[in-house]
Protein backbone atom coordinates (compact mmCIF):
# COMPACT_ATOMS: atom_id res chain seq x y z
CA UNK A 1 0.00 0.00 0.00
CA UNK A 2 1.39 3.28 -0.84
CA UNK A 3 1.88 6.02 1.73
CA UNK A 4 0.68 9.18 1.07
CA UNK A 5 0.77 12.72 2.55
CA UNK A 6 -1.63 15.39 2.03
CA UNK A 7 -0.86 18.94 3.03
CA UNK A 8 1.15 18.27 6.14
CA UNK A 9 2.27 21.14 8.10
CA UNK A 10 3.79 20.75 11.38
CA UNK A 11 4.82 23.52 14.17
CA UNK A 12 6.76 23.43 17.15
CA UNK A 13 5.37 26.57 18.94
CA UNK A 14 6.71 29.50 17.08
CA UNK A 15 8.08 27.57 14.62
CA UNK A 16 6.96 25.86 11.49
CA UNK A 17 8.50 22.82 10.36
CA UNK A 18 6.63 21.53 7.46
CA UNK A 19 4.22 23.37 5.70
CA UNK A 20 1.76 22.11 3.26
CA UNK A 21 3.77 19.22 2.08
CA UNK A 22 2.05 16.81 -0.37
CA UNK A 23 3.56 13.61 -1.67
CA UNK A 24 3.45 9.97 -1.79
CA UNK A 25 5.89 6.69 -1.18
CA UNK A 26 4.92 4.17 -3.44
CA UNK A 27 4.62 0.76 -2.03
CA UNK A 28 7.96 -1.51 -2.14
CA UNK A 29 9.75 1.72 -2.85
CA UNK A 30 13.34 3.05 -1.48
CA UNK A 31 13.48 6.97 -0.76
CA UNK A 32 15.91 8.86 0.38
CA UNK A 33 15.08 11.82 2.22
CA UNK A 34 17.50 14.92 2.25
CA UNK A 35 17.76 18.34 2.98
CA UNK A 36 20.26 21.21 5.46
CA UNK A 37 19.91 20.60 9.18
CA UNK A 38 16.90 21.95 10.31
CA UNK A 39 14.57 21.08 7.03
CA UNK A 40 12.26 18.85 8.99
CA UNK A 41 13.61 15.08 7.83
CA UNK A 42 13.36 13.99 11.10
CA UNK A 43 10.43 15.20 12.05
CA UNK A 44 8.39 14.06 8.78
CA UNK A 45 10.20 10.43 9.67
CA UNK A 46 8.53 10.92 12.88
CA UNK A 47 4.94 11.69 11.68
CA UNK A 48 4.99 9.00 9.31
CA UNK A 49 6.02 6.43 12.30
CA UNK A 50 3.34 8.03 14.15
CA UNK A 51 4.94 9.32 16.74
CA UNK A 52 4.43 12.79 16.41
CA UNK A 53 0.31 13.32 17.02
CA UNK A 54 0.40 17.46 16.71
CA UNK A 55 0.02 17.98 13.03
CA UNK A 56 -2.53 19.40 10.75
CA UNK A 57 -2.83 17.58 7.13
CA UNK A 58 -3.12 13.85 6.11
CA UNK A 59 -1.11 10.73 6.40
CA UNK A 60 -2.51 7.57 4.60
CA UNK A 61 -1.28 3.76 4.05
CA UNK A 62 1.11 3.38 7.21
CA UNK A 63 0.86 -0.34 8.26
CA UNK A 64 0.80 -1.42 11.85
CA UNK A 65 4.16 -3.48 11.45
CA UNK A 66 6.97 -1.09 11.63
CA UNK A 67 10.47 -1.02 11.80
CA UNK A 68 12.66 2.18 13.05
CA UNK A 69 16.34 3.16 13.43
CA UNK A 70 15.94 6.34 14.89
CA UNK A 71 18.03 9.25 15.24
CA UNK A 72 19.55 7.86 18.56
CA UNK A 73 20.35 4.30 18.98
CA UNK A 74 17.86 3.56 21.55
CA UNK A 75 19.09 0.76 22.88
CA UNK A 76 18.79 -0.29 26.64
CA UNK A 77 22.55 0.37 27.84
CA UNK A 78 21.61 -1.89 30.98
CA UNK A 79 22.27 -5.26 28.72
CA UNK A 80 23.85 -6.83 26.10
CA UNK A 81 23.44 -6.02 22.66
CA UNK A 82 22.10 -9.77 21.87
CA UNK A 83 19.96 -9.53 25.11
CA UNK A 84 18.42 -6.03 23.19
CA UNK A 85 17.63 -7.29 19.95
CA UNK A 86 16.18 -10.89 21.95
CA UNK A 87 14.07 -8.48 23.95
CA UNK A 88 12.48 -7.02 20.81
CA UNK A 89 12.66 -9.98 18.51
CA UNK A 90 11.70 -12.63 20.47
CA UNK A 91 10.66 -14.98 17.98
CA UNK A 92 14.35 -15.00 16.83
CA UNK A 93 16.97 -17.72 18.03
CA UNK A 94 20.23 -16.06 19.71
CA UNK A 95 22.51 -18.44 16.34
CA UNK A 96 20.60 -16.39 14.14
CA UNK A 97 21.31 -12.93 15.65
CA UNK A 98 24.64 -13.92 16.41
CA UNK A 99 25.08 -14.43 12.75
CA UNK A 100 22.93 -11.43 11.55
CA UNK A 101 25.29 -9.41 13.37
CA UNK A 102 28.07 -10.70 12.24
CA UNK A 103 27.18 -9.52 8.69
CA UNK A 104 27.39 -6.50 10.26
CA UNK A 105 30.73 -6.60 11.68
CA UNK A 106 30.13 -7.39 15.03
CA UNK A 107 31.85 -10.95 17.23
CA UNK A 108 30.00 -12.93 19.65
CA UNK A 109 31.88 -11.09 22.59
CA UNK A 110 30.63 -8.02 21.26
CA UNK A 111 27.35 -8.96 21.11
CA UNK A 112 27.57 -10.35 25.03
CA UNK A 113 28.59 -6.88 26.51
CA UNK A 114 26.87 -4.49 28.20
CA UNK A 115 25.55 -2.05 25.07
CA UNK A 116 26.34 0.83 27.72
CA UNK A 117 30.33 -0.71 26.91
CA UNK A 118 29.96 -0.22 23.18
CA UNK A 119 31.38 2.39 20.67
CA UNK A 120 28.98 4.30 18.81
CA UNK A 121 29.51 2.99 15.53
CA UNK A 122 28.59 -0.55 17.37
CA UNK A 123 25.55 0.70 19.04
CA UNK A 124 24.29 1.55 15.48
CA UNK A 125 24.73 -1.26 13.97
CA UNK A 126 22.65 -3.21 16.91
CA UNK A 127 20.10 -0.42 16.11
CA UNK A 128 20.23 -1.19 12.43
CA UNK A 129 20.74 -5.04 12.53
CA UNK A 130 17.24 -4.29 15.01
CA UNK A 131 15.11 -2.55 12.76
CA UNK A 132 16.05 -4.82 9.44
CA UNK A 133 15.33 -7.98 11.58
CA UNK A 134 11.91 -6.90 12.88
CA UNK A 135 9.29 -7.78 10.75
CA UNK A 136 8.09 -3.97 9.76
CA UNK A 137 6.11 -3.65 6.61
CA UNK A 138 7.94 -0.13 6.19
CA UNK A 139 11.51 0.81 7.35
CA UNK A 140 12.16 4.06 8.63
CA UNK A 141 15.85 5.03 8.65
CA UNK A 142 16.82 7.71 10.36
CA UNK A 143 20.38 8.30 9.87
CA UNK A 144 21.23 4.82 9.87
CA UNK A 145 25.10 4.85 8.80
CA UNK A 146 25.74 7.92 11.30
CA UNK A 147 29.18 7.06 13.17
CA UNK A 148 30.26 4.20 10.94
CA UNK A 149 33.41 4.07 9.04
CA UNK A 150 34.13 3.38 5.21
CA UNK A 151 34.64 -0.39 5.85
CA UNK A 152 31.60 -0.67 8.57
CA UNK A 153 29.14 1.66 6.29
CA UNK A 154 29.72 -0.62 3.36
CA UNK A 155 28.47 -3.66 5.40
CA UNK A 156 25.74 -1.98 6.53
CA UNK A 157 24.60 -0.83 3.44
CA UNK A 158 25.24 -4.16 1.90
CA UNK A 159 23.30 -5.64 5.11
CA UNK A 160 19.86 -3.07 4.46
CA UNK A 161 19.95 -4.07 0.68
CA UNK A 162 19.95 -7.77 1.48
CA UNK A 163 17.51 -7.52 4.43
CA UNK A 164 14.79 -4.64 2.88
CA UNK A 165 13.23 -7.38 1.04
CA UNK A 166 11.03 -5.49 -0.86
CA UNK A 167 9.55 -3.55 2.06
CA UNK A 168 9.07 0.41 1.69
CA UNK A 169 11.90 2.40 2.50
CA UNK A 170 12.33 5.59 3.96
CA UNK A 171 15.83 6.99 5.22
CA UNK A 172 16.82 10.26 5.93
CA UNK A 173 20.55 10.60 5.07
CA UNK A 174 22.76 13.53 4.13
CA UNK A 175 24.95 11.71 2.06
CA UNK A 176 24.38 11.40 -1.88
CA UNK A 177 26.39 8.16 -1.75
CA UNK A 178 24.66 6.49 0.79
CA UNK A 179 20.96 7.13 -1.36
CA UNK A 180 22.57 5.62 -4.34
CA UNK A 181 24.09 2.62 -2.58
CA UNK A 182 20.99 1.88 -1.28
CA UNK A 183 18.92 2.59 -4.64
CA UNK A 184 16.77 4.78 -3.41
CA UNK A 185 15.04 8.02 -5.49
CA UNK A 186 15.71 11.22 -3.56
CA UNK A 187 13.37 13.21 -1.82
CA UNK A 188 15.04 16.97 -1.21
CA UNK A 189 13.08 19.17 1.29
CA UNK A 190 14.16 22.30 0.97
CA UNK A 191 13.48 25.93 3.40
CA UNK A 192 10.89 28.41 1.97
CA UNK A 193 9.64 31.12 4.30
CA UNK A 194 11.57 29.31 7.12
CA UNK A 195 9.30 25.88 6.39
CA UNK A 196 10.01 23.05 4.24
CA UNK A 197 9.11 22.24 0.88
CA UNK A 198 9.39 19.11 -0.86
CA UNK B 1 42.28 2.96 43.77
CA UNK B 2 39.07 2.26 44.79
CA UNK B 3 39.72 -0.46 47.53
CA UNK B 4 42.31 2.36 49.04
CA UNK B 5 39.49 4.49 48.62
CA UNK B 6 37.07 1.92 50.28
CA UNK B 7 39.53 1.47 53.39
CA UNK B 8 39.30 4.87 54.06
CA UNK B 9 36.07 4.85 54.37
CA UNK B 10 35.97 1.46 56.31
CA UNK B 11 38.56 3.49 58.95
CA UNK B 12 36.78 6.50 59.36
CA UNK B 13 33.48 4.98 60.10
CA UNK B 14 35.14 2.57 62.41
CA UNK B 15 36.52 5.49 63.58
CA UNK B 16 33.50 7.48 64.33
CA UNK B 17 31.71 4.14 66.10
CA UNK B 18 34.62 4.37 68.69
CA UNK B 19 34.39 7.94 68.92
CA UNK B 20 30.76 7.82 69.50
CA UNK B 21 31.33 4.95 71.71
CA UNK B 22 33.89 6.96 73.53
CA UNK B 23 31.31 9.66 74.24
CA UNK B 24 28.92 7.23 75.43
CA UNK B 25 31.38 5.53 77.70
CA UNK B 26 32.13 9.38 78.94
CA UNK B 27 28.54 10.52 79.16
CA UNK B 28 27.89 7.21 81.32
CA UNK B 29 30.70 7.94 83.50
CA UNK B 30 29.97 11.38 84.20
CA UNK B 31 26.12 10.82 85.19
CA UNK B 32 27.59 7.78 87.40
CA UNK B 33 24.17 6.06 87.06
CA UNK B 34 23.65 2.71 85.31
CA UNK B 35 19.74 3.35 85.67
CA UNK B 36 19.66 6.44 83.70
CA UNK B 37 22.81 5.58 81.37
CA UNK B 38 24.31 1.72 81.31
CA UNK B 39 28.03 2.25 80.37
CA UNK B 40 29.05 0.34 76.75
CA UNK B 41 30.62 -2.32 78.41
CA UNK B 42 27.39 -3.29 80.45
CA UNK B 43 25.23 -3.30 77.80
CA UNK B 44 28.00 -5.45 75.89
CA UNK B 45 28.15 -7.58 78.28
CA UNK B 46 23.94 -7.84 78.64
CA UNK B 47 23.40 -8.63 75.30
CA UNK B 48 25.87 -11.43 75.20
CA UNK B 49 24.35 -12.78 77.67
CA UNK B 50 20.98 -12.12 76.23
CA UNK B 51 22.31 -13.78 72.69
CA UNK B 52 22.61 -17.21 74.64
CA UNK B 53 19.36 -17.20 76.15
CA UNK B 54 17.09 -19.78 74.71
CA UNK B 55 14.27 -17.55 74.80
CA UNK B 56 15.96 -14.82 72.90
CA UNK B 57 16.09 -16.22 69.57
CA UNK B 58 12.59 -17.53 69.76
CA UNK B 59 11.64 -13.80 71.38
CA UNK B 60 13.57 -12.60 67.68
CA UNK B 61 11.97 -15.34 65.49
CA UNK B 62 8.79 -14.39 66.87
CA UNK B 63 9.27 -10.27 66.14
CA UNK B 64 11.78 -11.21 62.50
CA UNK B 65 8.83 -13.34 61.29
CA UNK B 66 6.00 -11.21 61.52
CA UNK B 67 7.72 -7.61 60.70
CA UNK B 68 9.74 -9.15 57.80
CA UNK B 69 6.09 -10.78 56.65
CA UNK B 70 4.84 -7.03 56.67
CA UNK B 71 7.60 -5.74 54.93
CA UNK B 72 7.48 -8.40 52.02
CA UNK B 73 3.95 -8.23 51.65
CA UNK B 74 4.44 -4.55 51.55
CA UNK B 75 7.60 -4.57 49.19
CA UNK B 76 4.73 -6.86 46.59
CA UNK B 77 1.96 -4.84 47.07
CA UNK B 78 3.86 -1.49 46.60
CA UNK B 79 5.65 -2.39 43.56
CA UNK B 80 2.41 -3.58 41.81
CA UNK B 81 1.01 -0.63 42.88
CA UNK B 82 3.49 1.55 41.64
CA UNK B 83 4.01 -0.04 38.62
CA UNK B 84 0.24 -0.33 37.84
CA UNK B 85 0.23 3.79 38.31
CA UNK B 86 3.07 4.24 36.32
CA UNK B 87 1.00 2.92 33.84
CA UNK B 88 -1.93 4.05 34.26
CA UNK B 89 -1.99 7.70 35.94
CA UNK B 90 -5.81 7.72 36.56
CA UNK B 91 -4.62 5.30 39.41
CA UNK B 92 -1.91 7.54 41.14
CA UNK B 93 -4.73 10.51 41.59
CA UNK B 94 -7.52 7.57 42.66
CA UNK B 95 -4.66 6.49 45.34
CA UNK B 96 -3.24 10.01 46.68
CA UNK B 97 -5.66 10.36 49.39
CA UNK B 98 -4.40 6.96 50.33
CA UNK B 99 -1.08 7.54 50.68
CA UNK B 100 -1.28 10.67 52.07
CA UNK B 101 -3.35 9.66 54.58
CA UNK B 102 -0.95 6.88 55.43
CA UNK B 103 2.28 9.24 55.88
CA UNK B 104 0.78 11.77 57.39
CA UNK B 105 -1.17 10.22 60.13
CA UNK B 106 1.47 9.64 63.26
CA UNK B 107 2.61 6.12 63.41
CA UNK B 108 1.29 5.75 67.46
CA UNK B 109 -2.34 6.40 66.03
CA UNK B 110 -2.14 3.71 63.37
CA UNK B 111 -0.93 1.58 66.63
CA UNK B 112 -3.76 2.09 68.63
CA UNK B 113 -6.24 2.00 65.89
CA UNK B 114 -5.23 -1.55 64.45
CA UNK B 115 -5.39 -2.80 68.14
CA UNK B 116 -9.07 -2.43 68.01
CA UNK B 117 -9.10 -4.41 64.88
CA UNK B 118 -6.54 -6.99 65.04
CA UNK B 119 -5.18 -9.25 67.71
CA UNK B 120 -1.68 -7.90 69.12
CA UNK B 121 0.22 -10.67 68.10
CA UNK B 122 -0.07 -9.33 64.48
CA UNK B 123 -0.35 -5.87 64.80
CA UNK B 124 3.56 -5.94 63.55
CA UNK B 125 2.39 -7.28 60.26
CA UNK B 126 -0.09 -4.85 59.57
CA UNK B 127 1.63 -1.77 61.25
CA UNK B 128 5.53 -2.58 58.97
CA UNK B 129 3.41 -3.08 56.28
CA UNK B 130 1.29 0.20 56.47
CA UNK B 131 4.69 2.42 57.01
CA UNK B 132 6.59 0.47 54.33
CA UNK B 133 3.72 0.43 51.75
CA UNK B 134 4.05 4.63 50.94
CA UNK B 135 7.67 4.18 50.62
CA UNK B 136 8.28 1.31 47.93
CA UNK B 137 4.83 2.43 45.77
CA UNK B 138 6.44 6.05 45.72
CA UNK B 139 9.91 4.71 44.66
CA UNK B 140 8.50 2.37 42.02
CA UNK B 141 5.92 5.52 40.84
CA UNK B 142 8.83 7.83 41.03
CA UNK B 143 10.92 4.69 38.91
CA UNK B 144 8.41 4.35 36.45
CA UNK B 145 8.20 8.18 35.53
CA UNK B 146 12.00 7.88 34.88
CA UNK B 147 11.97 5.40 32.30
CA UNK B 148 13.12 6.78 29.38
CA UNK B 149 10.79 7.74 27.12
CA UNK B 150 12.71 7.03 23.95
CA UNK B 151 12.64 3.72 24.63
CA UNK B 152 9.47 3.56 25.37
CA UNK B 153 9.03 5.04 22.05
CA UNK B 154 10.94 2.76 20.45
CA UNK B 155 9.16 -0.80 22.43
CA UNK B 156 5.75 0.82 21.52
CA UNK B 157 6.86 1.41 17.63
CA UNK B 158 8.51 -2.52 17.90
CA UNK B 159 5.32 -3.25 19.11
CA UNK B 160 7.01 -5.01 22.07
CA UNK B 161 4.44 -6.56 24.35
CA UNK B 162 3.98 -5.59 28.14
CA UNK B 163 5.58 -8.05 29.98
CA UNK B 164 8.69 -7.58 27.74
CA UNK B 165 8.62 -4.17 27.73
CA UNK B 166 8.72 -4.20 31.84
CA UNK B 167 12.01 -6.45 31.05
CA UNK B 168 13.61 -4.32 28.35
CA UNK B 169 12.49 -0.62 30.07
CA UNK B 170 11.19 -0.79 33.68
CA UNK B 171 12.96 -3.10 35.58
CA UNK B 172 16.59 -1.33 34.43
CA UNK B 173 14.64 1.79 35.02
CA UNK B 174 13.54 0.97 38.64
CA UNK B 175 16.76 -0.36 40.02
CA UNK B 176 18.00 2.85 41.76
CA UNK B 177 14.74 3.36 43.15
CA UNK B 178 14.13 0.14 44.18
CA UNK B 179 17.57 -0.01 46.24
CA UNK B 180 17.43 2.96 47.85
CA UNK B 181 13.43 2.51 48.87
CA UNK B 182 14.16 -0.66 50.07
CA UNK B 183 17.29 0.76 52.04
CA UNK B 184 14.86 3.03 54.07
CA UNK B 185 12.09 1.39 54.07
CA UNK B 186 13.77 -2.13 55.99
CA UNK B 187 15.19 0.17 58.86
CA UNK B 188 11.26 1.74 59.01
CA UNK B 189 9.48 -1.34 58.94
CA UNK B 190 11.67 -2.67 62.31
CA UNK B 191 11.18 1.13 64.00
CA UNK B 192 7.87 0.70 63.33
CA UNK B 193 6.84 -3.15 63.65
CA UNK B 194 8.49 -2.63 67.20
CA UNK B 195 7.25 0.76 68.43
CA UNK B 196 3.75 -2.04 67.73
CA UNK B 197 4.99 -4.47 69.44
CA UNK B 198 5.64 -2.12 72.56
CA UNK B 199 2.34 -0.74 72.85
CA UNK B 200 0.02 -3.63 71.66
CA UNK B 201 2.66 -5.96 73.98
CA UNK B 202 2.11 -9.31 72.04
CA UNK B 203 3.28 -12.46 74.29
CA UNK B 204 6.60 -13.02 73.08
CA UNK B 205 7.59 -10.29 71.02
CA UNK B 206 10.74 -8.31 70.97
CA UNK B 207 8.03 -5.22 72.13
CA UNK B 208 7.32 -7.19 75.07
CA UNK B 209 10.79 -7.49 76.13
CA UNK B 210 11.01 -3.67 75.53
CA UNK B 211 8.18 -3.06 77.69
CA UNK B 212 9.38 -5.44 80.65
CA UNK B 213 12.96 -3.95 80.50
CA UNK B 214 11.22 0.05 81.28
CA UNK B 215 8.40 -1.22 83.77
CA UNK B 216 11.55 -3.01 86.00
CA UNK B 217 14.24 -0.44 85.23
CA UNK B 218 16.39 -2.92 83.65
CA UNK B 219 18.31 -0.02 81.49
CA UNK B 220 20.49 -2.29 80.51
CA UNK B 221 18.41 -4.58 78.62
CA UNK B 222 16.43 -1.95 77.64
CA UNK B 223 20.09 -0.59 75.87
CA UNK B 224 21.16 -4.99 74.51
CA UNK B 225 17.37 -5.33 73.20
CA UNK B 226 18.02 -2.08 71.37
CA UNK B 227 21.74 -2.89 70.27
CA UNK B 228 19.74 -6.75 69.41
CA UNK B 229 17.25 -4.70 67.25
CA UNK B 230 19.77 -3.09 65.38
CA UNK B 231 21.78 -5.69 64.89
CA UNK B 232 18.87 -7.77 63.03
CA UNK B 233 17.78 -4.59 61.59
CA UNK B 234 21.15 -4.21 59.46
CA UNK B 235 21.85 -7.48 58.80
CA UNK B 236 18.13 -8.28 56.76
CA UNK B 237 18.77 -4.95 55.03
CA UNK B 238 21.83 -6.22 53.77
CA UNK B 239 20.84 -9.38 52.75
CA UNK B 240 17.78 -8.24 51.21
CA UNK B 241 19.92 -5.53 49.07
CA UNK B 242 22.47 -8.17 48.60
CA UNK B 243 19.76 -10.37 46.99
CA UNK B 244 18.27 -7.85 45.01
CA UNK B 245 21.68 -6.79 43.56
CA UNK B 246 22.37 -11.05 42.66
CA UNK B 247 18.55 -10.56 40.68
CA UNK B 248 19.75 -7.60 38.72
CA UNK B 249 23.32 -9.05 37.95
CA UNK B 250 21.32 -11.70 36.88
CA UNK B 251 18.73 -10.13 34.83
CA UNK B 252 22.14 -8.15 33.29
CA UNK B 253 23.30 -11.42 31.93
CA UNK B 254 19.94 -12.04 30.39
Amino acid sequence: MDIAVENLSVSFGEKQVLRTLSLTFPAGSCTAVMGPSGSGKTTLLRVLMGLEKAYEGKVSGIPEKRSAVFQEDRLQDFYSALANLRLTLPGIKNETLLHELSLLGLTEADARKPARSLSGGMKRRVALARAMLADGEVLFLDEPFKGLDEKTRTQAIEFVRTHRNGRTLIAVTHDEREAEALGCTILRLEFTDSAALA
Amino acid sequence: MRSTTKNKVRLLRAGAVLLALAVWQFAAWLLGEELLLPAPATVLRRFFALLIEKDFWRTVLFSFGRITAGFLLAFLVGAVLGFAAGRFPALEHLLWPFFSLVKSVPVASFIVISLIWLSAANISVFISFLMVLPILYTNVLNGMKSAPRELLEMASLFRVPSPRRLLLVYLPALRPYLLSGCGVAIGLAWKAGVAAEIIGIPEGSIGEKFYFAKVYFATGDLFAWTAAVVCISVLFEKLFLFLLGRFYARLEKL
